[in-house]
Protein backbone atom coordinates (compact mmCIF):
# COMPACT_ATOMS: atom_id res chain seq x y z
CA UNK A 1 0.00 0.00 0.00
CA UNK A 2 1.37 3.37 -0.80
CA UNK A 3 1.89 6.33 0.96
CA UNK A 4 -0.85 9.24 -0.76
CA UNK A 5 -1.87 11.39 1.60
CA UNK A 6 -3.88 13.72 -0.74
CA UNK A 7 -5.28 11.41 -2.79
CA UNK A 8 -6.49 9.87 0.30
CA UNK A 9 -7.87 13.17 2.32
CA UNK A 10 -9.77 13.93 -2.00
CA UNK A 11 -11.69 10.93 -1.20
CA UNK A 12 -12.16 11.45 2.79
CA UNK A 13 -12.68 15.00 3.20
CA UNK A 14 -16.17 15.00 2.29
CA UNK A 15 -17.30 12.52 4.92
CA UNK A 16 -14.81 13.55 7.68
CA UNK A 17 -16.57 17.23 7.68
CA UNK A 18 -19.77 15.90 8.22
CA UNK A 19 -18.69 13.09 10.78
CA UNK A 20 -16.65 16.39 12.83
CA UNK A 21 -18.96 18.51 12.28
CA UNK A 22 -22.25 16.33 13.69
CA UNK A 23 -21.11 14.02 15.66
CA UNK A 24 -17.04 14.25 17.33
CA UNK A 25 -17.67 18.72 17.53
CA UNK A 26 -21.74 17.50 19.43
CA UNK A 27 -19.98 14.83 21.78
CA UNK A 28 -17.30 17.36 22.53
CA UNK A 29 -20.10 20.20 23.14
CA UNK A 30 -22.42 18.14 25.01
CA UNK A 31 -19.50 17.14 27.49
CA UNK A 32 -18.77 21.00 27.87
CA UNK A 33 -22.55 21.34 28.35
CA UNK A 34 -23.19 19.45 31.02
CA UNK A 35 -21.58 21.89 33.69
CA UNK A 36 -22.88 24.80 32.73
CA UNK A 37 -26.01 26.18 33.84
CA UNK A 38 -28.41 26.41 30.78
CA UNK A 39 -31.67 27.95 32.84
CA UNK A 40 -29.75 31.51 32.76
CA UNK A 41 -30.07 33.95 29.66
CA UNK A 42 -26.30 33.56 29.85
CA UNK A 43 -25.19 29.63 30.08
CA UNK A 44 -22.23 29.95 33.02
CA UNK A 45 -20.19 27.28 34.40
CA UNK A 46 -22.07 26.04 37.51
CA UNK A 47 -21.95 21.75 37.67
CA UNK A 48 -24.02 22.09 40.49
CA UNK A 49 -27.50 22.70 38.45
CA UNK A 50 -26.66 19.92 36.14
CA UNK A 51 -24.62 16.81 37.70
CA UNK A 52 -25.46 18.35 41.10
CA UNK A 53 -28.79 18.16 40.31
CA UNK A 54 -28.74 14.39 38.72
CA UNK A 55 -28.01 13.17 42.81
CA UNK A 56 -31.06 14.81 44.45
CA UNK A 57 -33.57 14.61 41.23
CA UNK A 58 -36.53 12.32 42.35
CA UNK A 59 -37.61 12.29 38.97
CA UNK A 60 -34.35 10.81 37.38
CA UNK A 61 -33.94 7.98 40.15
CA UNK A 62 -37.20 7.06 38.83
CA UNK A 63 -35.93 7.13 35.32
CA UNK A 64 -32.84 5.66 35.92
CA UNK A 65 -35.13 2.68 38.28
CA UNK A 66 -37.76 1.82 35.36
CA UNK A 67 -34.62 1.89 32.62
CA UNK A 68 -32.95 -0.99 34.90
CA UNK A 69 -35.77 -2.96 35.44
CA UNK A 70 -36.40 -3.26 31.77
CA UNK A 71 -32.95 -4.04 31.48
CA UNK A 72 -32.42 -6.99 33.41
CA UNK A 73 -36.05 -8.22 32.71
CA UNK A 74 -36.04 -7.65 29.09
CA UNK A 75 -32.49 -8.36 27.79
CA UNK A 76 -32.36 -11.99 29.12
CA UNK A 77 -35.61 -12.74 28.17
CA UNK A 78 -34.87 -11.58 24.44
CA UNK A 79 -31.15 -12.70 24.32
CA UNK A 80 -32.85 -16.24 25.51
CA UNK A 81 -35.70 -16.55 22.69
CA UNK A 82 -33.48 -15.44 20.32
CA UNK A 83 -30.35 -18.38 20.71
CA UNK A 84 -33.71 -20.42 20.60
CA UNK A 85 -35.24 -19.12 17.65
CA UNK A 86 -32.03 -18.93 15.92
CA UNK A 87 -30.94 -22.60 16.13
CA UNK A 88 -34.58 -24.02 15.72
CA UNK A 89 -34.29 -22.00 12.08
CA UNK A 90 -31.14 -22.99 11.72
CA UNK A 91 -32.42 -27.05 11.93
CA UNK A 92 -31.77 -28.52 8.50
CA UNK A 93 -35.77 -30.39 8.85
CA UNK A 94 -37.20 -27.68 9.01
CA UNK A 95 -40.39 -26.56 6.25
CA UNK A 96 -41.36 -23.88 5.13
CA UNK A 97 -38.62 -22.02 6.42
CA UNK A 98 -39.14 -18.93 4.58
CA UNK A 99 -42.34 -18.30 6.23
CA UNK A 100 -40.66 -18.82 9.78
CA UNK A 101 -38.26 -16.53 9.13
CA UNK A 102 -40.89 -13.87 8.06
CA UNK A 103 -42.50 -14.47 11.13
CA UNK A 104 -39.32 -13.43 13.17
CA UNK A 105 -37.39 -11.39 11.43
CA UNK A 106 -40.21 -8.83 9.74
CA UNK A 107 -40.46 -6.57 13.12
CA UNK A 108 -36.88 -5.14 12.29
CA UNK A 109 -38.19 -3.54 9.45
CA UNK A 110 -41.36 -2.22 11.10
CA UNK A 111 -40.71 1.36 12.34
CA UNK A 112 -40.83 2.45 16.12
CA UNK A 113 -44.00 4.67 14.77
CA UNK A 114 -46.11 1.86 13.73
CA UNK A 115 -45.40 -0.54 15.95
CA UNK A 116 -46.16 1.55 19.18
CA UNK A 117 -49.38 2.74 17.51
CA UNK A 118 -49.93 -0.68 17.33
CA UNK A 119 -48.85 -2.14 20.35
CA UNK A 120 -51.04 0.96 21.95
CA UNK A 121 -53.89 -0.25 20.31
CA UNK A 122 -53.88 -3.70 21.15
CA UNK A 123 -53.51 -3.66 24.85
CA UNK A 124 -56.24 -0.66 24.95
CA UNK A 125 -58.15 -1.03 27.67
CA UNK A 126 -61.01 -2.43 25.29
CA UNK A 127 -59.07 -3.73 22.73
CA UNK A 128 -58.32 -7.04 21.44
CA UNK A 129 -55.52 -8.54 23.57
CA UNK A 130 -58.26 -7.79 26.46
CA UNK A 131 -61.37 -9.24 24.27
CA UNK A 132 -59.46 -12.52 24.10
CA UNK A 133 -58.43 -12.75 27.89
CA UNK A 134 -62.62 -12.16 28.37
CA UNK A 135 -63.18 -14.53 25.31
CA UNK A 136 -61.31 -17.56 26.99
CA UNK A 137 -62.74 -16.38 30.37
CA UNK A 138 -59.97 -14.72 31.84
CA UNK A 139 -60.16 -11.24 34.08
CA UNK A 140 -58.77 -8.52 31.61
CA UNK A 141 -55.95 -6.47 32.80
CA UNK A 142 -55.83 -2.85 32.54
CA UNK A 143 -52.58 -2.74 30.75
CA UNK A 144 -51.98 0.92 30.14
CA UNK A 145 -53.55 2.21 33.59
CA UNK A 146 -51.52 -0.19 35.79
CA UNK A 147 -47.76 0.20 36.79
CA UNK A 148 -46.75 -2.81 36.50
CA UNK A 149 -49.03 -3.94 33.49
CA UNK A 150 -47.17 -0.59 31.79
CA UNK A 151 -44.12 -1.93 31.92
CA UNK A 152 -45.00 -5.55 31.08
CA UNK A 153 -46.08 -4.04 27.75
CA UNK A 154 -42.75 -1.86 27.10
CA UNK A 155 -41.48 -5.49 27.70
CA UNK A 156 -43.24 -7.11 25.32
CA UNK A 157 -43.29 -4.40 22.48
CA UNK A 158 -39.50 -4.68 22.60
CA UNK A 159 -38.99 -8.56 22.77
CA UNK A 160 -41.79 -8.55 19.51
CA UNK A 161 -39.57 -5.40 17.59
CA UNK A 162 -36.16 -7.19 18.44
CA UNK A 163 -36.55 -11.23 18.96
CA UNK A 164 -35.76 -11.76 15.02
CA UNK A 165 -32.86 -8.93 15.05
CA UNK A 166 -30.58 -10.47 17.82
CA UNK A 167 -31.84 -13.85 16.24
CA UNK A 168 -30.54 -12.78 12.64
CA UNK A 169 -26.77 -12.30 14.50
CA UNK A 170 -27.13 -15.37 16.44
CA UNK A 171 -27.87 -17.19 13.20
CA UNK A 172 -25.02 -15.72 11.36
CA UNK A 173 -22.91 -17.25 14.49
CA UNK A 174 -24.48 -20.54 13.91
CA UNK A 175 -23.46 -21.14 10.52
CA UNK A 176 -19.94 -20.43 10.87
CA UNK A 177 -19.80 -23.38 13.48
CA UNK A 178 -18.12 -26.27 10.80
CA UNK A 179 -20.98 -29.05 10.17
CA UNK A 180 -18.44 -31.58 11.02
CA UNK A 181 -18.04 -30.40 14.66
CA UNK A 182 -21.74 -32.08 15.39
CA UNK A 183 -21.41 -34.89 12.66
CA UNK A 184 -18.40 -36.19 15.18
CA UNK A 185 -20.52 -35.61 18.13
CA UNK A 186 -23.61 -37.19 16.75
CA UNK A 187 -21.14 -40.44 15.76
CA UNK A 188 -19.61 -40.76 19.38
CA UNK A 189 -23.85 -40.81 20.63
CA UNK A 190 -24.07 -37.16 22.05
CA UNK A 191 -27.74 -36.41 22.30
CA UNK A 192 -28.84 -32.91 20.17
CA UNK A 193 -30.03 -31.32 23.87
CA UNK A 194 -26.62 -31.69 25.14
CA UNK A 195 -24.85 -30.96 22.05
CA UNK A 196 -26.65 -27.36 22.26
CA UNK A 197 -25.63 -26.67 25.72
CA UNK A 198 -21.90 -27.90 25.76
CA UNK A 199 -20.79 -27.19 22.33
CA UNK A 200 -23.45 -25.24 20.38
CA UNK A 201 -24.05 -22.45 23.44
CA UNK A 202 -19.91 -22.08 24.67
CA UNK A 203 -19.46 -21.71 20.57
CA UNK A 204 -21.95 -18.67 20.13
CA UNK A 205 -20.69 -16.77 23.46
CA UNK A 206 -19.18 -13.95 21.59
CA UNK A 207 -22.23 -13.64 19.46
CA UNK A 208 -24.83 -13.81 22.53
CA UNK A 209 -22.03 -11.29 24.38
CA UNK A 210 -22.51 -8.73 21.07
CA UNK A 211 -26.06 -9.34 20.88
CA UNK A 212 -26.18 -7.99 24.76
CA UNK A 213 -23.86 -5.51 24.51
CA UNK A 214 -25.99 -3.77 21.89
CA UNK A 215 -29.19 -4.58 23.40
CA UNK A 216 -27.76 -2.66 26.29
CA UNK A 217 -26.71 0.55 24.70
CA UNK A 218 -30.65 0.27 23.15
CA UNK A 219 -32.12 -0.01 26.30
CA UNK A 220 -30.31 2.59 28.01
CA UNK A 221 -31.42 4.80 25.53
CA UNK A 222 -35.06 3.47 25.27
CA UNK A 223 -37.33 6.58 23.95
CA UNK A 224 -40.20 5.78 21.44
CA UNK A 225 -41.82 2.96 23.38
CA UNK A 226 -42.74 5.19 26.44
CA UNK A 227 -43.05 7.94 24.56
CA UNK A 228 -45.78 6.48 22.27
CA UNK A 229 -47.32 2.89 23.77
CA UNK A 230 -47.74 4.46 27.44
CA UNK A 231 -48.21 7.95 26.74
CA UNK A 232 -44.88 9.68 27.61
CA UNK A 233 -44.00 7.47 30.20
CA UNK A 234 -47.63 6.81 31.78
CA UNK A 235 -49.10 5.94 34.18
CA UNK A 236 -48.37 8.84 36.12
CA UNK A 237 -44.03 8.42 35.76
CA UNK A 238 -43.77 4.74 35.72
CA UNK A 239 -42.76 3.92 32.28
CA UNK A 240 -40.43 7.42 32.00
CA UNK A 241 -37.32 5.92 30.89
CA UNK A 242 -33.66 7.96 31.24
CA UNK A 243 -34.33 8.10 27.33
CA UNK A 244 -37.61 9.82 28.13
CA UNK A 245 -36.25 11.95 30.74
CA UNK A 246 -33.57 13.51 28.95
CA UNK A 247 -36.02 14.47 25.97
CA UNK A 248 -38.21 16.12 28.66
CA UNK A 249 -35.43 17.91 30.22
CA UNK A 250 -34.01 18.76 26.84
CA UNK A 251 -36.48 19.93 24.65
CA UNK A 252 -39.55 20.34 26.64
CA UNK A 253 -37.85 22.54 29.47
CA UNK A 254 -34.69 23.12 27.29
CA UNK A 255 -32.75 22.96 30.06
CA UNK A 256 -30.09 21.95 27.76
CA UNK A 257 -27.17 21.69 30.32
CA UNK A 258 -29.03 19.42 32.31
CA UNK A 259 -30.20 16.93 29.50
CA UNK A 260 -26.32 16.96 28.53
CA UNK A 261 -25.85 15.17 32.12
CA UNK A 262 -28.06 13.18 31.58
CA UNK A 263 -26.72 11.85 28.34
CA UNK A 264 -23.33 11.52 29.79
CA UNK A 265 -24.71 9.49 32.15
CA UNK A 266 -26.58 7.13 29.95
CA UNK A 267 -23.32 7.09 28.14
CA UNK A 268 -21.52 5.92 31.27
CA UNK A 269 -24.07 3.23 31.76
CA UNK A 270 -24.41 1.51 28.68
CA UNK A 271 -19.73 1.72 28.95
CA UNK A 272 -20.11 -0.16 32.16
CA UNK A 273 -22.50 -2.53 32.13
CA UNK A 274 -21.42 -3.60 28.90
CA UNK A 275 -17.80 -3.49 30.39
CA UNK A 276 -19.49 -5.53 33.32
CA UNK A 277 -21.01 -8.09 30.66
CA UNK A 278 -17.70 -8.39 28.91
CA UNK A 279 -15.74 -9.00 32.13
CA UNK A 280 -18.49 -11.92 33.26
CA UNK A 281 -18.35 -13.84 30.21
CA UNK A 282 -14.76 -13.76 29.38
CA UNK A 283 -13.03 -16.83 28.66
CA UNK A 284 -11.72 -18.33 32.11
CA UNK A 285 -8.80 -20.92 31.46
CA UNK B 1 -32.61 -48.39 11.83
CA UNK B 2 -36.63 -47.61 11.78
CA UNK B 3 -36.01 -46.73 15.47
CA UNK B 4 -33.91 -43.74 14.62
CA UNK B 5 -35.73 -42.25 12.19
CA UNK B 6 -39.01 -42.23 14.00
CA UNK B 7 -37.02 -40.85 17.05
CA UNK B 8 -35.92 -38.20 14.06
CA UNK B 9 -39.64 -37.68 13.35
CA UNK B 10 -40.98 -36.96 16.35
CA UNK B 11 -37.98 -34.45 16.48
CA UNK B 12 -39.05 -32.96 13.64
CA UNK B 13 -42.85 -32.72 15.03
CA UNK B 14 -41.19 -31.12 17.97
CA UNK B 15 -39.80 -28.51 16.11
CA UNK B 16 -42.61 -27.32 14.39
CA UNK B 17 -44.94 -27.90 17.03
CA UNK B 18 -42.44 -25.50 18.84
CA UNK B 19 -41.84 -23.14 16.37
CA UNK B 20 -46.11 -22.71 14.60
CA UNK B 21 -47.48 -21.23 17.69
CA UNK B 22 -44.71 -19.00 18.29
CA UNK B 23 -44.86 -17.56 14.45
CA UNK B 24 -48.55 -16.91 14.49
CA UNK B 25 -47.98 -15.04 17.69
CA UNK B 26 -45.26 -13.07 16.29
CA UNK B 27 -47.62 -12.48 12.98
CA UNK B 28 -50.62 -11.43 15.15
CA UNK B 29 -49.54 -7.58 15.47
CA UNK B 30 -48.87 -7.56 11.99
CA UNK B 31 -51.99 -9.17 10.92
CA UNK B 32 -53.89 -6.97 13.17
CA UNK B 33 -52.04 -3.44 11.78
CA UNK B 34 -53.45 -4.46 8.82
CA UNK B 35 -57.09 -5.68 9.89
CA UNK B 36 -57.54 -2.63 12.25
CA UNK B 37 -56.68 -0.42 8.82
CA UNK B 38 -59.81 -2.17 6.82
CA UNK B 39 -62.31 -1.12 10.46
CA UNK B 40 -64.16 2.23 11.48
CA UNK B 41 -63.36 2.71 15.12
CA UNK B 42 -67.17 1.12 16.13
CA UNK B 43 -65.30 -2.48 14.44
CA UNK B 44 -61.93 -1.32 16.56
CA UNK B 45 -63.39 -1.46 18.86
CA UNK B 46 -66.69 -3.37 19.28
CA UNK B 47 -67.15 -6.33 21.94
CA UNK B 48 -66.13 -8.72 19.41
CA UNK B 49 -63.02 -10.47 18.34
CA UNK B 50 -62.82 -10.13 14.69
CA UNK B 51 -59.25 -11.27 12.73
CA UNK B 52 -61.11 -10.72 9.30
CA UNK B 53 -61.08 -7.39 7.32
CA UNK B 54 -63.31 -5.11 7.00
CA UNK B 55 -64.03 -2.78 4.02
CA UNK B 56 -63.50 0.96 5.29
CA UNK B 57 -59.86 1.44 4.30
CA UNK B 58 -60.47 4.36 2.00
CA UNK B 59 -62.41 5.76 4.78
CA UNK B 60 -59.74 5.74 7.37
CA UNK B 61 -57.11 6.80 4.53
CA UNK B 62 -59.44 9.77 4.52
CA UNK B 63 -59.62 10.21 8.13
CA UNK B 64 -55.94 10.09 8.36
CA UNK B 65 -55.44 12.37 5.30
CA UNK B 66 -57.46 14.98 6.73
CA UNK B 67 -56.39 14.79 10.25
CA UNK B 68 -52.59 15.26 9.50
CA UNK B 69 -51.69 15.38 5.69
CA UNK B 70 -50.30 11.93 5.34
CA UNK B 71 -49.84 12.33 1.86
CA UNK B 72 -47.39 15.25 1.66
CA UNK B 73 -45.50 13.68 4.94
CA UNK B 74 -44.91 10.41 2.93
CA UNK B 75 -43.49 12.40 0.33
CA UNK B 76 -41.32 13.50 2.46
CA UNK B 77 -40.31 10.64 3.66
CA UNK B 78 -39.64 8.99 0.50
CA UNK B 79 -37.47 12.19 -1.09
CA UNK B 80 -35.78 12.42 2.55
CA UNK B 81 -34.72 8.37 2.43
CA UNK B 82 -33.79 8.72 -0.87
CA UNK B 83 -31.27 11.47 -1.04
CA UNK B 84 -29.91 10.23 2.27
CA UNK B 85 -29.05 6.82 1.16
CA UNK B 86 -27.56 8.53 -2.13
CA UNK B 87 -25.83 11.14 -0.06
CA UNK B 88 -24.78 8.53 2.35
CA UNK B 89 -23.49 5.47 0.08
CA UNK B 90 -21.29 8.13 -1.91
CA UNK B 91 -19.69 9.81 1.42
CA UNK B 92 -18.71 6.62 3.18
CA UNK B 93 -17.90 4.76 0.00
CA UNK B 94 -15.22 7.20 -0.66
CA UNK B 95 -13.83 7.33 2.84
CA UNK B 96 -13.87 3.65 2.99
CA UNK B 97 -12.29 3.13 -0.13
CA UNK B 98 -9.33 6.13 1.33
CA UNK B 99 -9.03 4.00 4.65
CA UNK B 100 -8.61 0.65 2.54
CA UNK B 101 -6.10 1.60 -0.14
CA UNK B 102 -3.55 4.15 1.03
CA UNK B 103 -1.30 5.07 3.45
CA UNK B 104 -1.72 8.48 4.97
CA UNK B 105 -0.52 11.22 7.56
CA UNK B 106 -3.55 10.63 10.42
CA UNK B 107 -4.91 7.25 9.13
CA UNK B 108 -4.95 5.77 12.90
CA UNK B 109 -5.99 8.49 14.41
CA UNK B 110 -9.28 8.79 11.94
CA UNK B 111 -9.97 4.65 12.22
CA UNK B 112 -9.21 4.82 16.15
CA UNK B 113 -11.86 7.83 16.26
CA UNK B 114 -14.55 6.36 14.15
CA UNK B 115 -14.16 2.89 15.85
CA UNK B 116 -13.52 4.30 19.44
CA UNK B 117 -16.98 6.09 19.57
CA UNK B 118 -18.80 4.03 17.21
CA UNK B 119 -21.02 2.61 19.74
CA UNK B 120 -21.91 5.94 21.61
CA UNK B 121 -25.25 6.66 22.39
CA UNK B 122 -27.07 9.02 20.10
CA UNK B 123 -28.37 11.02 23.03
CA UNK B 124 -24.41 12.48 23.28
CA UNK B 125 -25.13 14.50 20.29
CA UNK B 126 -28.73 15.10 19.91
CA UNK B 127 -28.86 18.15 21.91
CA UNK B 128 -25.69 19.89 20.38
CA UNK B 129 -27.02 19.15 17.17
CA UNK B 130 -30.43 20.56 17.72
CA UNK B 131 -28.37 23.58 19.33
CA UNK B 132 -26.32 24.19 16.10
CA UNK B 133 -28.85 23.39 13.12
CA UNK B 134 -32.05 25.05 15.04
CA UNK B 135 -30.73 28.12 17.06
CA UNK B 136 -27.28 29.22 15.96
CA UNK B 137 -28.37 28.53 12.16
CA UNK B 138 -32.25 28.60 12.44
CA UNK B 139 -32.24 25.99 9.91
CA UNK B 140 -35.51 23.65 11.59
CA UNK B 141 -37.63 23.01 9.43
CA UNK B 142 -35.68 22.31 6.27
CA UNK B 143 -34.78 19.50 3.99
CA UNK B 144 -31.18 20.40 5.22
CA UNK B 145 -32.09 19.70 8.46
CA UNK B 146 -33.26 16.07 7.89
CA UNK B 147 -30.86 14.66 5.37
CA UNK B 148 -27.72 16.39 6.50
CA UNK B 149 -27.12 15.62 9.91
CA UNK B 150 -27.80 12.34 9.99
CA UNK B 151 -25.07 11.78 7.94
CA UNK B 152 -22.28 11.53 10.20
CA UNK B 153 -23.46 7.37 10.32
CA UNK B 154 -19.97 6.08 10.28
CA UNK B 155 -21.25 2.06 10.02
CA UNK B 156 -21.20 2.93 6.03
CA UNK B 157 -17.09 3.99 6.52
CA UNK B 158 -16.34 0.55 8.14
CA UNK B 159 -18.74 -1.88 5.98
CA UNK B 160 -17.55 -0.33 2.43
CA UNK B 161 -13.54 -0.05 4.04
CA UNK B 162 -13.82 -3.90 4.70
CA UNK B 163 -15.65 -4.57 1.29
CA UNK B 164 -12.75 -2.50 -0.96
CA UNK B 165 -9.99 -4.25 1.79
CA UNK B 166 -10.88 -7.83 0.42
CA UNK B 167 -10.59 -7.00 -2.90
CA UNK B 168 -7.21 -8.01 -4.85
CA UNK B 169 -5.01 -5.01 -4.76
CA UNK B 170 -3.57 -6.33 -8.10
CA UNK B 171 -5.95 -5.57 -9.55
CA UNK B 172 -6.05 -1.71 -8.45
CA UNK B 173 -2.15 -2.05 -9.06
CA UNK B 174 -2.34 -3.47 -12.61
CA UNK B 175 -4.48 -0.44 -13.98
CA UNK B 176 -1.98 2.14 -11.80
CA UNK B 177 0.72 0.92 -13.90
CA UNK B 178 -1.36 1.69 -17.54
CA UNK B 179 -1.38 5.50 -15.75
CA UNK B 180 -4.93 5.20 -14.65
CA UNK B 181 -6.16 7.64 -12.55
CA UNK B 182 -7.05 6.83 -9.06
CA UNK B 183 -10.55 8.34 -8.92
CA UNK B 184 -11.73 6.32 -12.21
CA UNK B 185 -10.11 3.09 -10.84
CA UNK B 186 -11.95 3.95 -7.74
CA UNK B 187 -15.40 4.54 -9.62
CA UNK B 188 -14.78 2.39 -12.74
CA UNK B 189 -13.11 -0.73 -10.94
CA UNK B 190 -13.99 -0.87 -7.58
CA UNK B 191 -17.44 0.37 -6.71
CA UNK B 192 -18.76 -2.20 -9.51
CA UNK B 193 -17.06 -4.84 -7.56
CA UNK B 194 -18.52 -3.66 -4.31
CA UNK B 195 -21.78 -3.66 -5.81
CA UNK B 196 -23.75 -6.85 -3.80
CA UNK B 197 -22.08 -4.52 -0.60
CA UNK B 198 -23.52 -1.38 -1.98
CA UNK B 199 -26.92 -2.65 -1.75
CA UNK B 200 -27.05 -4.32 1.50
CA UNK B 201 -26.17 -0.81 2.90
CA UNK B 202 -28.46 1.10 0.92
CA UNK B 203 -31.11 -0.81 1.91
CA UNK B 204 -29.94 -0.62 5.85
CA UNK B 205 -29.60 3.46 5.04
CA UNK B 206 -32.72 3.63 3.56
CA UNK B 207 -34.95 1.70 6.16
CA UNK B 208 -32.63 3.47 9.06
CA UNK B 209 -34.24 7.04 7.48
CA UNK B 210 -38.13 6.20 6.19
CA UNK B 211 -38.50 4.88 10.08
CA UNK B 212 -36.35 7.86 11.66
CA UNK B 213 -38.33 9.28 14.53
CA UNK B 214 -36.53 11.53 17.04
CA UNK B 215 -34.38 13.90 15.13
CA UNK B 216 -37.15 14.94 12.50
CA UNK B 217 -39.29 14.48 15.19
CA UNK B 218 -37.30 17.48 17.13
CA UNK B 219 -35.62 19.08 13.96
CA UNK B 220 -38.99 19.77 12.02
CA UNK B 221 -41.93 20.07 14.21
CA UNK B 222 -43.82 22.46 11.62
CA UNK B 223 -46.71 20.70 10.00
CA UNK B 224 -45.47 21.60 6.62
CA UNK B 225 -42.09 19.78 6.63
CA UNK B 226 -43.06 17.30 9.06
CA UNK B 227 -41.65 13.32 7.66
CA UNK B 228 -44.39 10.48 7.59
CA UNK B 229 -43.41 9.05 11.17
CA UNK B 230 -43.61 12.38 12.96
CA UNK B 231 -47.30 13.20 11.17
CA UNK B 232 -48.61 9.15 12.36
CA UNK B 233 -47.13 9.53 15.95
CA UNK B 234 -48.79 13.32 16.03
CA UNK B 235 -51.89 11.49 16.21
CA UNK B 236 -51.45 8.92 18.75
CA UNK B 237 -52.43 10.05 22.26
CA UNK B 238 -54.63 12.32 20.98
CA UNK B 239 -58.66 11.96 22.03
CA UNK B 240 -60.99 12.64 19.16
CA UNK B 241 -58.83 10.60 16.69
CA UNK B 242 -59.58 8.04 14.25
CA UNK B 243 -57.54 4.73 15.32
CA UNK B 244 -58.44 3.42 11.33
CA UNK B 245 -56.69 6.14 10.57
CA UNK B 246 -53.61 5.67 12.23
CA UNK B 247 -53.27 1.83 11.51
CA UNK B 248 -54.05 2.88 7.70
CA UNK B 249 -50.84 5.20 8.23
CA UNK B 250 -48.69 2.12 9.84
CA UNK B 251 -49.77 -0.26 7.31
CA UNK B 252 -48.65 3.03 4.63
CA UNK B 253 -45.05 3.13 6.36
CA UNK B 254 -44.94 -0.78 6.88
CA UNK B 255 -45.77 -2.78 3.93
CA UNK B 256 -43.48 -1.25 1.13
CA UNK B 257 -40.93 -2.13 3.60
CA UNK B 258 -42.04 -5.82 4.31
CA UNK B 259 -42.13 -6.21 0.91
CA UNK B 260 -38.93 -5.11 0.30
CA UNK B 261 -37.85 -7.66 2.67
CA UNK B 262 -39.79 -10.21 1.32
CA UNK B 263 -37.40 -9.20 -2.05
CA UNK B 264 -34.44 -8.45 -0.77
CA UNK B 265 -34.32 -10.59 2.23
CA UNK B 266 -30.33 -11.57 1.44
CA UNK B 267 -29.37 -8.15 1.50
CA UNK B 268 -31.48 -6.93 4.28
CA UNK B 269 -29.88 -10.19 6.45
CA UNK B 270 -26.10 -9.38 4.97
CA UNK B 271 -26.98 -5.59 6.21
CA UNK B 272 -28.32 -6.02 9.65
CA UNK B 273 -25.39 -9.00 10.33
CA UNK B 274 -22.62 -6.58 9.16
CA UNK B 275 -24.42 -3.86 11.25
CA UNK B 276 -23.69 -5.97 14.64
CA UNK B 277 -20.30 -6.57 13.37
CA UNK B 278 -19.09 -3.44 12.54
Amino acid sequence: MRQRTQTAYAFLTPYLLIFLAFWIWPIINSFWLSFLNTRSANWTFNPRMTWGRLLVDPAFANALQNTLVILVIQVPIMIALATVLATLLNSPALKVRGLFRFAFFAPVVVGEVAYAAMFRLLFNEFGIINKMLAGIGLTTIPWLSDPNAAMAVIIIALTWRWAGYNAIIILAGLQSIPEDVYEAATLDGVSKVRQFFFMTLPLLKPVILLCVVLSVIGTMQLFSEPFLITNRGGPGQATETLGLFLYRQGFNAFNFGYASAVAYTIAALAIAISLLNLWLGRERE
Amino acid sequence: MSGRSSAQRRRNILLHAALAPLALIWLFPLWMMFIFSTMDDNGIFSPHVVLTPSTHFLENFNALEADTGFIRATTISILVATAYTLLSVTLTSMAGWALASYRFVGKGVVLATILGTLTLPYFVVVIPQFIMVARDFHLDNTWFALIVPPLFNSLGVLFMRQSFAMMPSELFDAARVEGVKEWRIFLYVAVPLARPTLAALSIILFLHSWNNYLWPLLINSQPAMMTAPVALGSLIGLTKVSWGGIMTGAVILTAPMLVLFVTLQRHFIAGISAGAVK
